[in-house]
Parts: structure tokens; C-alpha cells; sequence
């Protein structure tokens, strides 16, 4: 378990310390800076949208983070990209091989490292709308709700990002194909559209239904439990993946 | 304990598809012992190396690391090792230090304890000075040595170096030797080299790996052709010669020079000096044709079919 740890920190440590992820942060607020303010002037101009249905913290924090989920699909896969296949190129891999962790802890380490990246994003994202308490009385469930559905989608996009990272050698292969692979997960909504057996088995499957509930406030177990499944289904493939690569 | 088994690899295979990179290795390294590991480019040292340090899983065989095999346990056999592969496993935007820190985590070293390691580490490999710079602005040297100091940061018994002096300037090449002979004085090491000085200046033992096999295992002090050259002023007949124990053939070089080739074990110069001056032979020249450990490596090595090139990349 220490072990865990101690990648986690060193993982964290250089995660910060690449520009990449200060970029990520940067340009992530500043888009959803933009989407905050002109949905915020959009709430004050028409006050009546606050209806008893629709509350302030539905229409900021609903609206800011369906449209952050979005933004995450896009920088995720960037952050996943190098915790494999950089270290894989450099050659810096053997060290982690070579040392007593195991390969489990390696993963879960490199992942815990990732999720304090993900913790700092998410912050930044609930700054936002908290911003607001002083002047409303915000739903603050919803915002939870929000809040932790963000987190959950990103850990289910990082632990996929994980796996792509650890089939290639070249970051830039693995952020394209990490991509791809949210991308199709998300898509597979659409099947659940088209007139096939099984079609609502497409729909459960696809990574966006489940968030959409959490984002209007909606917490059911077993929405928390899919995406903890991704997330460990992931985890356990990128382990058996480095596992067949050393023999 | 002076010979207590660290290393023990027994019947080591690996292949890559088709290729056969290492085939049925048996290694054995004892304690306070350096072990060099020659061999052409291709031979399967760095697959051997990896095989030992865990990196790599044997398609067949074992690997036991100070009792403890390497499949079964591998957390716990790899507590007794360094390794330092062919390309020094650093991450440039570490400093010195940082990185240092983080090896001594990894290594299972406790957080009280870290501190102390890194300062010793450094000491041991000259980067006293370094400490706080960034590791991807130092130079190849540097970066190697800071690769050694990951290496002995747990103060394992057992450090493998993959060439650790490639790369590297004279001077540096030098240090780094020395530093391997320090180190070779409180921990076991195999080292890897296709550079044949380097393995005479600092390995006792050498073994010589060609088409993933051992051809050659024996210490630096023993590496002695099976041959004695002796010069006679009046010399006797061949056959007088051959009745020596060991010895297995005369052959007659003229001028009453004789050329014997003993048993690899035998040697029997002591008897021959008696025998010429009890029979006033007039012994003008007797020694012990030494081969020299590149007339070794390139007569082991020397290619009688093609190379595999696929098995250079091994």
C-alpha cells in the first residue's frame, strides 16, 4: 500500500510540475469562466426561468457542468496520455518494474496520482457556481450531485485513458486513441435510439445516460455503481495488459 | 559467509516470437563477487539482465534472488536488488534529489529514513554537488551516475548494471569504473559491456554470452590458454615431453622450441623446469601461453553462420 502512495505522490509531483497540466487547468477555466458568466446573464435577464421547477443552482450548476463534462472528454485523454507511454519511451518504465511494487500498485498508484489532478479540476468547478451562496440560496445537493457525477465521469475517463496509455509507446497515439474510445462509449447512446433488439442495454452502457441523472440532481446507486465498474474494469485491463507485456 | 549464493538462475530461457533470445542460461553470482557479462551486440545480455531484475518474465527457468525466486515472491526478491538498465531510468524534470527520494520510496525505504539513503547514495556516486539541479540538465555522465545512485539507494546485495559506461567520455568512463570497483567491495554485481577492457579492469569473473548461451565462465585470474611454449639448448626427443601428465600433444617448432598442450587443469611447468635442469636440457624459455580474453571472446564468438538479425533488438 505504501508503495501506492509513494507513486501517487511522485506521480501528482510531476503532473504539476509539466506545463500540461497548468495549460489544462488554465484553459478549462477560462472556457467555463465564459460559459458561467454568459449563463449567469442569461438567468439574470430572464428571472423568470427560476420557476418551482427550475432553481438557480439547477440552471448554473446543471447547465456549467453538462457543458464541463464536454470540455473533460476533450483535455482527459491528454492528461492520461503520457502515464504510460512516455515512461514506456523514456525508459524510466524498468524503474517501476524493477522496484518491489507490484503492478497493481503501480496502476492504482499512477491512477491516485491522476485523481489528485482530477480533485484540483474539480475544485476549480465548484468554485463557480459557489460563488453564487452569497447572493442565492443554492441547492446545495444539486451542486453535490453535480459535483460528484463530474468526478466519477472523470475517473471513468482517466481510468480508460490509463489503459490506452499502456498499449503505445507514443503519448500522442495514446491521446488520440483514449479519444476515440470516450468518444464510442459516449456514442453508444445512439444505438439506443435506433429501432434493435437490446437497444436499452446500448443505452445503459454508454457513459452520458448515467451522468445526466447526477446532473439534475438525481442520485440512484446504481448509476454511482457503473461508473465505479468502468472505472475498475479499466484499471484491471491496464494491469493485465502490463502483465502481458513483461511476458 | 563469503560464498553465499545471491543470484541463482537455473536453465533461463526467453524467446520473442520465433526468436530465441537467450536459450537454458545458468548464472550463479556469490557474494562480493563482479560478474561481467560479455558477449556481442545481440547475444541476449540485456534480456538476461532484465530476466534477473524482474522486468521481463522467463519463458522458461528460474530465477532465485538471495533464496527468494523471483516468480513466487517478487516483491520480496526484488527488495535485494538494484537495477540499472541500458538507458538510466530518470525522469528529466525531477531534481537530483526528488528523484532520489522517490527511489527510496519505491524501494520500501520508511519516510524516516529516506533523507539519510538519498544523502548517502550521493555520496557514494559524486552527486553531492548536484542535488538540487534538474536531472534532464545534466550531463549523459551525470544522468548515468544518478542512475547507478537509484541503483544502491536500498543498499541491496545485488546491483545490475546494462552498460553502464556507454555513452560516456574517458574521464567519465573512468569514474564510473571506479566507482563500480567501490561499490563491487560492499555489494555483488553483474555488469554488462561488449567492451573488453572494461570487464579485465574491473570484473573478477567473467562470462561470455553468445546466441543466448553461456560459452565461457571463469574468474579474470584463471583466463590462461591451455599451452606451454618451452625452449630447450639441447633438447630432448618429442616423446620425452609427452610422457608429462596432462600433457596431450608436442609439437615440435624447431631450434628446440616445443609447443605442449595440456589438460586445462594441468600444469606442469614446476616438473618441467626440474626434469631440464636434472637432465642438463639448458632450459632457455618456459611459460604459460596466456590468452588474453580477446583471443577468448573472439574465438567463442567468432560467427560460423549468420547472425539473427531479428535478435539484435534482444
Amino acid at each position: 500500500m505504501s508503495h501506492v502512495l509513494v507513486i501517487a505522490r511522485g506521480e501528482l509531483r510531476r503532473i504539476f510540475l509539466s506545463p500540461l497540466a497548468w495549460a489544462v487547468l488554465a484553459v478549462v477555466q477560462l472556457i467555463l469562466g465564459f460559459v458561467f458568466i454568459n449563463l449567469l446573464i442569461d438567468y439574470a435577464r430572464n428571472a423568470e426561468l427560476g420557476d418551482q421547477f427550475t432553481g438557480v443552482a439547477d440552471y448554473m450548476g446543471g447547465g456549467l457542468y453538462g457543458f464541463a463534462i464536454i470540455i473533460l472528454l476533450l483535455v482527459m485523454p491528454l492528461m492520461t496520455m503520457r502515464l504510460f507511454s512516455e515512461e514506456r519511451k523514456s525508459g524510466s518504465f524498468t524503474l517501476l518494474l524493477s522496484s518491489p511494487a507490484s503492478l497493481t500498485e503501480i496502476v492504482l498508484g499512477k491512477f491516485l496520482g491522476l485523481t489528485g489532478f482530477m480533485l484540483a479540476l474539480l475544485v476549480l468547478l465548484a468554485i463557480m457556481p459557489l460563488s453564487l451562496l452569497p447572493g442565492t440560496d443554492l441547492d446545495l445537493g444539486r451542486i453535490a450531485a453535480g459535483l460528484l457525477g463530474l468526478f466519477l465521469m472523470m475517473q471513468a475517463f482517466g481510468a480508460a485513458g490509463l489503459f490506452v496509455s499502456s498499449l503505445t509507446r507514443e503519448p500522442t497515439i495514446a491521446a488520440v486513441a483514449g479519444f476515440g474510445l470516450l468518444l464510442l462509449v459516449w456514442l453508444i447512446q445512439i444505438v439506443a435510439y435506433q429501432d434493435i433488439p437490446f437497444a436499452e442495454v446500448f443505452g445503459y452502457l454508454s457513459l452520458i445516460g448515467h451522468f445526466d441523472n447526477l446532473r439534475r440532481g438525481l442520485f440512484d446507486t446504481a448509476d454511482v455503481i457503473y461508473y465505479v465498474l468502468f472505472t475498475s474494469l479499466f484499471l484491471w485491463l491496464t494491469v493485465q495488459r502490463l502483465d502481458l507485456e513483461r511476458s | 559467509m563469503e560464498d553465499q549464493i545471491l543470484i541463482e538462475a537455473r536453465g533461463l530461457s526467453r524467446r520473442y516470437g520465433p526468436t530465441v533470445a537467450v536459450a537454458g542460461l545458468d548464472l550463479t553470482l556469490r557474494k562480493g563477487e563482479i560478474l561481467g557479462m560479455l558477449g556481442p551486440n545481440g547475444a541476449g545480455k540485456t534480456t538476461t539482465m532484465k530476466m534477473l531484475a524482474g522486468c521481463l518474465a522467463p519463458t522458461a527457468g528460474s530465477v532465485k534472488i538471495n533464496g527468494v525466486d523471483l516468480r513466487e515472491e517478487p516483491s520480496r526478491a526484488k527488495q535485494h536488488l538494484g537495477y540499472l538498465p541500458e538507458q538510466p531510468p530518470v525522469y528529466p524534470e525531477l531534481t537530483v534529489d526528488e528523484y532520489l527520494t522517490y527511489c527510496a520510496g519505491l524501494h520500501s525505504i520508511v519516510p524516516r529514513q529516506r533523507a539519510v539513503a538519498v544523502a548517502s547514495a550521493k555520496k557514494d556516486c559524486g552527486l553531492a554537488e548536484v542535488g538540487r539541479r534538474l536531472i534532464g540538465n545534466l550531463s549523459k555522465g551525470y544522468q548515468q551516475r544518478v542512475g547507478l545512485a537509484q541503483a544502491i539507494i536500498h543498499r541491496p546485495p545485488v546491483v545490475i548494471l546494462d552498460e553502464p559506461t556507454v555513452g560516456l567520455d574517458p574521464i567519465q568512463i573512468r569514474e564510473i569504473r571506479g566507482l563500480i570497483t567501490e561499490l563491487g567491495k560492499s555489494h555483488s554485481v553483474i555488469l554488462s559491456s561488449h567492451i573488453l577492457p572494461e570487464i579485465q579492469a574491473v570484473c573478477g569473473r567473467v562470462m561470455i554470452i553468445h546466441r543466448g548461451r553461456a560459452v565461457y565462465n571463469e574468474s579474470i585470474g584463471q583466463v590462461r590458454g591451455a599451452a606451454i611454449t618451452i625452449e630447450l639448448r639441447r633438447p630432448p626427443k618429442a616423446d620425452d615431453l609427452r610422457s608429462f601428465k596432462g600433457v596431450q600433444k608436442v609439437a615440435e617448432l624447431g631450434g628446440g622450441r616445443f609447443r605442449l598442450h595440456c589438460d586445462d587443469a594441468a600444469d606442469p611447468r614446476e616438473q618441467l623446469a626440474e626434469l631440464a635442469a636434472r637432465n642438463n636440457w639448458g632450459l632457455l624459455e618456459l611459460r604459460a601461453e596466456s590468452k588474453t580474453l580477446e583471443e577468448i571472446f573472439v574465438e567463442l564468438t567468432a560467427g560460423d553462420e549468420p547472425r539473427d538479425v531479428t535478435a539484435e533488438a534482444a
